[in-house]
């Protein structure tokens, strides 16, 4: 056994919400910068350059990249050889309290009835999963609402087929309009039941841009859904553009043979999202 | 209108329409969508649960926290500042949300509103009907539109927090005309011109 404290925990955690806010990962960077090199529409290009600078100013440190600084969702995955000094929940939301307090994020969660905010962006939301070994790997994203409120499930007929799904999501994309800010990343989650495949879809949005699904057919259907995705036209901010979508991620789990969830996550251009090993 | 793809020498925004509220007739009518546009001057930033209260205020026959003629409404809930600093980051929601309110606000006077998104068709009509303008700033830019906010004062609502009603200066803050008062739509017309399917 290996024994950890929650404390290093929530150390962590709270790093990564404060590093998330200020510092764009690499692969959103890189993809954002390529988008403006492949962008073709003036307008499309010059909300680009204006996303480009504003996340070269949020490294700086000062300033969040976005006013909307999410609620943060927490993908925890623990060793079954690790054995905790305390409660995880608990040291996670410590984290983000601490996180968005000393990293001045605006606390964003509220009572869903009153609205009474919690003042301290807590509960977040949290996924956790017992797996091999004796370590913790910690995923965090701090989740706008703009993007989220137009995320999507659908439970279709098992005979549905590809195109159908495919449909779902570019009418998905459609809908969610420039309102997401786009460029965007499109999580698809297929299979499961109806919680596992929105999960599936979060999971999706998590994976670095540039990195293809590991089984090629899927692979293949990205590559497919993401060029459907940007015949849209939609482009940066919903101007008209050739860049809708940085990339779509699909997953994937079997499901019930009466059944097909499909759920679509959709993430802004502020893709923020960081992960530690400890 | 930021350094990233300007040549050197060349001078910022020099194909930004430049205007400061209040806003008269004449400047909404001289405004097209996709019209780059310098706004300097006062704002005003307020979100949904501000909306909601307005709202009810008009509906009431009351008189509203601020004098709303010729004003600009800014869709904004703002990061906390830092010591030392006016506001932290601060860039646009989403629009469509506080459609259902803005009919009545635009009826009462306000001109333009600054947001993100596509918007529904009554706000479309109301924005011909009462001269006004639907302006979009880059979502997600908070930390560079927060650089051209200079002083922040709530004026209404403190309980909300980042809710609160806020007077804005500004200076240079880059807006486009999304929809015009002759019913032109920024989104339709440079979807249009992309669209493959």
């Amino acid at each position: 056994m290996r024994e950890l404290s929650v404390d290093r925990i929530r150390e962590e955690v709270k790093r990564l919400c404060i590093e998330g806010a200020y510092i764009l990962e690499e692969d959103v960077q890189s993809a954002l910068k390529s988008a403006f090199e492949r962008e073709v529409s003036p307008m499309g290009r010059e909300v680009l350059t204006q996303i480009i600078k504003n996340y070269e100013i949020a490294l700086e440190g000062v300033l969040p990249m976005c006013q909307d600084t999410g609620i943060a969702v927490v993908f925890v995955e623990i060793g079954r050889d690790v054995r905790l000094d305390g409660s995880l929940e608990d040291a996670i939301n410590q984290g983000v309290r601490e996180g968005y307090e000393e990293g001045y994020l605006r606390k964003s969660v509220c009572h869903p009835i009153t609205r009474q905010n919690t003042g301290d962006n807590t509960p977040a939301i949290i996924h956790t999963r017992i797996t091999e070994g004796d370590r913790v790997k910690i995923k965090v994203a701090l989740k706008g609402a703009g993007s989220e409120n137009k995320s999507r499930l659908k439970m279709f007929n098992p005979t549905a087929g590809v195109d159908a799904i495919k449909e779902f999501v570019v009418d998905t994309v459609r809908e969610a309009g420039g309102s997401v800010c786009p460029p965007i990343v499109v999580g698809v989650g297929i299979g499961g039941d109806f919680e596992k495949s929105a999960i599936l879809s979060k999971e999706a949005i998590l994976r670095p841009i540039g990195t293809p699904h590991p089984d090629e057919d899927i692979a293949k259907l990205e590559e497919e859904f993401l060029e459907e995705v940007n015949k849209l036209g939609i482009g940066p901010m919903g101007f008209g553009g050739t860049v809708t979508a940085l990339a779509v991620h699909i997953e994937v789990y079997p499901c019930h043979i009466a059944s097909l969830p499909v759920a679509v996550n959709i993430q802004c251009h502020a893709d923020r999202h960081k992960e530690v090993v400890i | 209108m930021v350094d990233y793809p300007r040549k050197k020498g060349q001078p910022r925004g020099m194909d930004f329409k430049r205007i400061t509220p209040p806003l008269t007739e004449e400047i909404v009518e001289g405004l097209r969508a996709g019209d780059k546009v310098f706004i300097s001057g006062t704002i005003y930033a307020a979100r949904d649960q501000a909306h909601k209260r307005m709202f009810e205020l008009i509906q009431k026959g009351e008189p509203l926290p601020f004098d709303i003629g010729g004003q600009i409404i800014y869709y904004v809930g703002p990061t906390p500042p830092r010591e030392g600093m006016v506001i932290g980051s601060a860039g646009p929601t989403t629009s469509s949300r506080m459609d259902e309110f803005t009919p009545a606000l635009l009826k009462a006077g306000l001109k333009a509103t600054i947001g993100k998104g596509a918007r529904s068709s009554e706000v479309k009509e109301a924005l011909k009907r009462f001269k006004a303008v639907y302006f979009v700033s880059v979502g997600g830019a908070g930390a560079l539109l927060s650089q051209r906010i200079k002083k922040a004062e709530v004026v209404a609502y403190p309980e909300l927090g980042t809710e609160a009603i806020r007077r804005l200066e500004v200076e240079d803050f880059p807006v486009i005309v999304a929809y015009d008062m002759y019913g032109g739509d920024l989104f339709k017309e440079g979807v249009e011109k992309y669209r493959k399917v």
